[in-house]
């Protein structure tokens, strides 16, 4: 505890003495603020390339397609960073559909359609948490398996079927805008709800036992935190969310079909890695998910426009997955040499 | 030093909007018509086909730009997010082979609330998500062609069975019903639809119905197999019983899979949609469309070049033609296709 402080200390003035060039280098080489150049580079990239990337409407219109699996990524976050995974995810969003699909079929309601979408979605969150928890099973392993059940259920149902009759009042979620302006309410709601999941990440204690639990779970549950509790709140939010997410697609494309979102796992889990989450848990911030989203988001939608074929697309996406994933490791080092180097002068300077 | 954050980035973000604001005045007016081929995932053959069909009708009209989309797996989910940003960049025409027939509805109506025209092939969308469905074929083109094929090769005279998938498949024996009118035809009138056998679309059950037919019919001259999967295993068992030659094959069946047998004369002709022809037609009905030559209604005739014309039909469904017909000379190139 000590060498730390002295450490903060030592480090604090290093920074007084370097001042604006330190200060800098600490800045641009955050991961979230390499995103937010890449995202003003992208944008300069695509409004060059294409004469409809920087148009108001556009860019508020093409949200649309990527709202859902960013509101899905909010508590992925939360999931992550305690050292677990949901690969569940898009089969929830497929019960959840199914569900709402089924009640509107008999004849159900708008509203009535929209809380039990949230139901099925909570209670498939809370049987992976539970499984989870209970079972002390790995999280890949119980969302693998619960993967095949949630879609499966509504394959065994639905078959080659579709449900298409959705009421007129709920194509408002997925394809209103807020009032007479042009932002859509699927983003609308996708920033509330990120306040909300920053706040509670950052600013409450929940928060700080989430990035505890994720750097050890065994340190986090001696020093008295409820590691399988909060767990299981996790697991919960995120059935909670996929049940947002699936009144949302559901209501955009007014359809259910049992391959609805496929694919869609692994892309939110692509979201949260590449906006700086540790895979292994306990590091990240929603800021740099946040960046994650509407760069990707934009990249797709500026590809689109200068229409590059899906593969560019993937291989990008690759290599911006490989370069988060290596990228913070290699410039821990780069600064721990640093630090080391300038230690050193340090005390030599002292001896001398 | 988060403050320092949020105004280099306030700044630079700024700084892209003036700049981009600048370049977009100087972007020059495409004079060119989009029409897009929009297929239901990239990497495929058939869709790689449909592309070239495009490519070939865009040549031919000569202000039209073609352009080939999909998303990298097949998803309704995948095509809506190639579809806004097609909205977007205000395209003249989309044409799709559709995932999913009611899920891109919604973005298919705002597509043409846009004044984009958009038209399904192959797959099509629902109605109400597209002006025009080019179906490749209809019951009765494909059923009739396929009395023409067979009597061709067994020069109009003997006894033909049929080796369909299973008995309820509803495309076969719509098509099966179309081969007993043509059959009653005065041009067939030494020719004879004996039986109709079902290989239920497995491999072994449709080679045991092909070599039950042989042995029941001695003098069978002729097999139609209206199915991918029955027309292979008709062709390895008439290979297999010593018939080749004597028995003659045709039906609807999957180039690649077929070529060896096409080129060795045991199938000398068989029949199917050719991707192709489905690019090339789309691309012609979504510019007759796009130019205000048609609205699109039904009973409008629009002029499809080498295809000929291709009348819209009740609620937007259009009929391209008689499949395309395969045979050794052109097996090889649409053999690397399909």
């Amino acid at each position: 505890m000590a060498e730390k402080k002295r450490e903060l200390v030592s480090g604090s003035r290093l920074v007084d003495e370097n001042s604006l060039k330190e200060r800098l280098i600490v800045i641009f080489t955050k991961w979230e603020v390499i995103l937010a150049v890449l995202i003003v580079f992208e944008f300069i990239l695509f409004s060059n390339l294409s004469p409809y990337f920087l148009d108001y409407f556009n860019l508020m219109n093409s949200t649309f397609t990527f709202m859902e699996k960013a509101i899905m990524a909010l508590p992925m976050i939360f999931i992550i960073m305690s050292g677990d995974i949901d690969i569940s995810i898009a089969s929830i969003i497929a019960l959840c559909s199914f569900s709402m699909g089924f009640a509107s079929s008999h004849e159900i309601g708008a509203a009535g359609i929209v809380i039990i979408g949230l139901l099925a979605g909570l209670s498939a969150g809370m049987v992976n948490g539970f499984l989870v928890t209970s079972f002390k099973m790995p999280a890949i392993a119980v969302t693998l398996a619960t993967q095949s059940i949630f879609r499966g259920i509504s394959q065994a149902i639905l078959e080659d079927q579709a449900y298409t009759k959705y009421p007129e009042k709920f194509a408002y979620f997925g394809q209103g805008y807020l009032g007479e302006t042009l932002i859509p309410f699927e983003l609308v709601l996708f920033l509330v709800l990120a306040a909300i999941m920053g706040f509670v990440l950052h600013k409450t204690q929940y928060g700080r036992k989430l990035y505890a639990i994720g750097n050890s779970k065994e340190a986090a549950r001696f020093s008295g935190v409820k590691v399988d509790r909060a767990r299981f709140i996790n697991f919960t939010l995120m059935g909670l969310f996929c049940g947002i997410s699936a009144v949302l697609l559901t209501s955009r494309i007014g359809s259910t079909r049992p391959n609805i979102a496929l694919g869609w796992d692994m892309e939110v889990i692509t979201l949260v890695v590449l906006g700086g989450v540790s895979i292994t848990g306990g590091k990240g911030n929603l800021f740099g998910v946040l960046m994650a989203i509407f760069l990707l988001g934009y990249l797709k939608f500026g590809m689109g426009l200068i229409n590059l074929s899906a593969k560019v697309m993937i291989i990008t996406t690759g290599l911006l997955l490989i370069i988060a994933v290596l990228l913070p490791g290699f410039l821990d080092t780069v600064k721990a040499r640093r630090k080391l180097r300038r230690q050193q002068k340090e005390s030599g300077m002292v001896e001398v | 030093m988060k403050k320092l954050l949020s105004i280099i980035m306030v700044m630079a973000i700024a700084a892209s909007f003036i700049y981009a604001g600048g370049a977009q005045e100087v972007a020059p007016a495409d004079e060119d018509m989009k029409l897009v081929l929009l297929v239901k995932s990239l990497g495929n053959g058939f869709f790689e086909a449909v592309a070239d069909g495009g490519q070939e009708a865009a040549g031919e009209l000569g202000n039209v730009e073609s352009i080939y989309q999909g998303p990298s797996s097949s998803t309704a989910e995948g095509q809506i997010e190639i579809i806004e940003t097609l909205i977007a960049q205000k395209v003249d025409g989309i044409a799709i082979s559709a995932n999913d027939r009611d899920a891109l509805i919604p973005v298919a109506k705002k597509a043409m609330k846009a004044g984009i025209k958009v038209i399904s092939f192959d797959s099509g969308i629902a109605s109400g998500g597209r002006i025009v469905d080019l179906a490749p074929s209809d019951e009765e083109l494909i059923g009739r062609q396929q009395i023409e094929l067979i009597a061709e090769l067994c020069d109009y005279k003997g006894q033909v069975a049929v080796v369909s998938a299973t008995s309820q498949a509803t495309n076969q024996n719509a098509w099966i019903e179309w081969m007993k009118e043509e059959i009653k035809e005065p041009a067939y009138k030494d020719m004879e639809l004996v039986e109709v056998v079902y290989g239920d679309d497995a491999s072994d059950k449709s080679y045991r119905e092909a070599v039950g037919l042989m042995e029941k019919y001695p003098e069978l001259a002729g097999i139609i197999s209206p199915t991918t999967i029955g027309i292979l295993a008709s062709a390895k068992a008439i290979e297999d019983e010593g018939k080749k030659g004597q028995v003659q094959l045709t039906g609807l069946g999957l180039p690649s899979e077929m070529k060896q047998y096409i080129e060795n004369g045991t199938c000398q002709q068989m029949a199917l949609w050719n991707p192709v022809d489905l690019g090339y037609t789309s691309t012609y009905i979504l510019y007759a469309l796009a130019t205000g030559a048609v609205e699109g209604n039904p009973g409008d005739v629009i002029d499809c070049g080498r295809m000929g014309d291709v009348v819209i039909g009740e609620d937007g469904i259009s009929i391209m033609g008689t499949p395309f017909v395969f045979t050794a000379e052109n097996i090889a190139k649409y053999a690397e296709i399909f």
